[in-house]
């Protein structure tokens, strides 16, 4: 027998996925906590696969659905999204169970064609289509861009099981498949840096697919997403839907991020006076310093901290007349994720000519941030008087941003 | 006359325009500039079809 079981979720469905425990980077994304690869089995009288995993997991899904069934009586797969983490082990599985027909949404049709240019023919199914396999009751949702065009839910709706591919997960490796078996503070930590660094950009169909919700008369008693835990009790679903909603609105908080790179520690330097400034006095804002330095934080980490912040204060020190590698690595990162509604304030220090602050002044206009005041200049090293101006700027920082929050 | 597009299945109306990307209201797809781009997706306007 395989170490590798599946473990029963509800009355008929079993969870046959992956964990990924040493995975610590995903296409940029810092997974300081591993994740795992969520594919479902669905038993009755025509057994179905929903999703699958990872093509380098495929002996572990094998696995765990061989401890419940043959392979080979699996009538039908579904693929939700047609991500190489959650397709990958689709032309493997298929060879071994010779699925009947594989259902994907009409542009995931195209995009498993794109992937593994195949193979087996995919079977289009259409937004509110519902469809009746042996015993089990099904319909699709099409969620096109949260987030690939092609991503769709399947609705379970014998046991109000809603398999939500991407969404409402997050990246953590754990036994416990269960969302109330984890430590809550993780799980919201993890569903933060998750919807921050993936369904930012896509926020006003995550408030659409709210909207729509009701109308779709679903009884939601459970939610699978394909990545981390399980959502299964009714104030768990309450909450995580409630974050997302409050997420997608893209509010600002009082929080300041202070992000620097810097050559000589000039610009560090800067960037702790402001965030002294900010902390200082009656100010009820926190503040977090993050340097770039040397790898220290990783730009989908700046993205977590963005997501329920209210100003963004970026440094970076002139060199060879622009701005540092690092700094512009971020930039190009949040420029996609299109965080909106922040303050900003651009710092940084110079030795003959003052490029990056101007570089970055431009940026801030490009990420939609609207800035404070002018960039806080200082050549070469700061006097006392440079860091005092330093901290009265992040005084003012603090000041505008909590009146924005009050307006 | 509203576009859709064919990629993600956002909707350009010209009653509400794209103001994010400095688009009025009641700029017409046509006077869309060459370079708009779907806001969602980030396809071209050669990705849209007209809604009839």
């Amino acid at each position: 027998m395989s170490d590798f079981q599946a473990v029963k979720i509800s009355e008929r469905v079993y969870w046959v996925g992956a964990i990924d425990w040493a995975l610590r980077d995903f296409h940029g994304y810092s997974t300081s906590r591993g994740s795992t690869y969520n594919a479902y089995l669905i038993m009755g009288d025509e057994p179905i696969l929903v999703d699958t995993v990872k093509a380098q997991f495929f002996p572990e899904m094998l696995a765990r659905i061989k401890s419940i069934i043959e392979p080979e009586k699996i009538q039908y797969i579904i693929s939700n999204h047609a991500e190489m983490d959650h397709s990958g082990a689709l032309p493997e599985i298929s060879k071994i169970i010779h699925p009947k027909k594989i259902f994907a949404s009409k542009v995931g049709v195209q995009a498993l064609s794109d992937h593994f240019h195949f193979m087996h023919e995919i079977t289009p199914v259409a937004h509110g289509e519902k469809l009746n396999l042996g015993n089990t009751n099904l319909s699709f949702i099409e969620t096109k861009m949260l987030h690939w065009p092609e991503s769709m839910f399947t609705y379970f709706a014998d046991e109000g099981i809603l398999f939500s591919q991407d969404a409402f997960g997050m990246h953590f490796a754990t036994h416990e498949l269960f969302s109330e078996q984890n430590d809550q503070a993780i799980l919201r930590e993890e569903a933060a840096k998750y919807y921050a660094n993936i369904l930012l950009p896509y926020s006003s169909l995550v408030l659409n697919l709210f909207k729509s919700l009701p109308s779709l008369n679903l009884k939601i008693k459970m939610v699978a997403p394909v990545h981390g835990p399980i959502w299964h009790r009714e104030e768990d679903i309450e909450w995580i839907f409630g974050l997302w909603q409050k997420w997608a609105k893209q509010e600002i908080y009082p929080k300041a991020v202070v992000v620097y790179d810097t050559m000589w520690q000039s610009t560090a330097k800067m960037a702790v006076a402001i965030a002294d400034g900010i902390a200082s006095g009656n100010f009820d804002i926190a503040v977090k310093v993050l340097p770039l330095t040397g790898g220290a934080v990783k730009r989908s980490d700046i993205a977590f901290e963005l997501l329920e912040a209210g100003v963004f204060i970026i440094g970076s020190p002139t060199l060879n007349q622009g701005i540092f590698p690092t700094v512009a690595d971020l930039l190009c990162y949040l420029k996609g994720l299109k965080r909106k509604n922040l303050l900003g304030q651009v710092f940084g220090s110079y030795g003959w000519g003052s490029e990056a602050t101007k570089i970055l002044q431009e940026e801030l206009q490009k990420l939609a941030i609207i800035p404070v005041a002018e960039p806080i200049i200082v050549r070469y090293v700061p006097t006392a008087e440079d860091l005092a101006k330093c901290f009265a700027a992040g005084k003012h920082i603090a000041k505008t941003l909590l009146q924005k929050i009050e307006i | 006359m509203k576009y859709i597009c064919n990629v993600c299945g956002y909707i350009y109306d010209p009653a509400i325009g794209d103001p994010d990307s400095g688009i009025i209201a009641g700029t017409s797809f046509a006077d869309l500039p060459a370079n708009w781009v779907c806001p969602l997706c980030g396809v071209g306007k050669e990705d849209f079809t007209a809604i009839p």
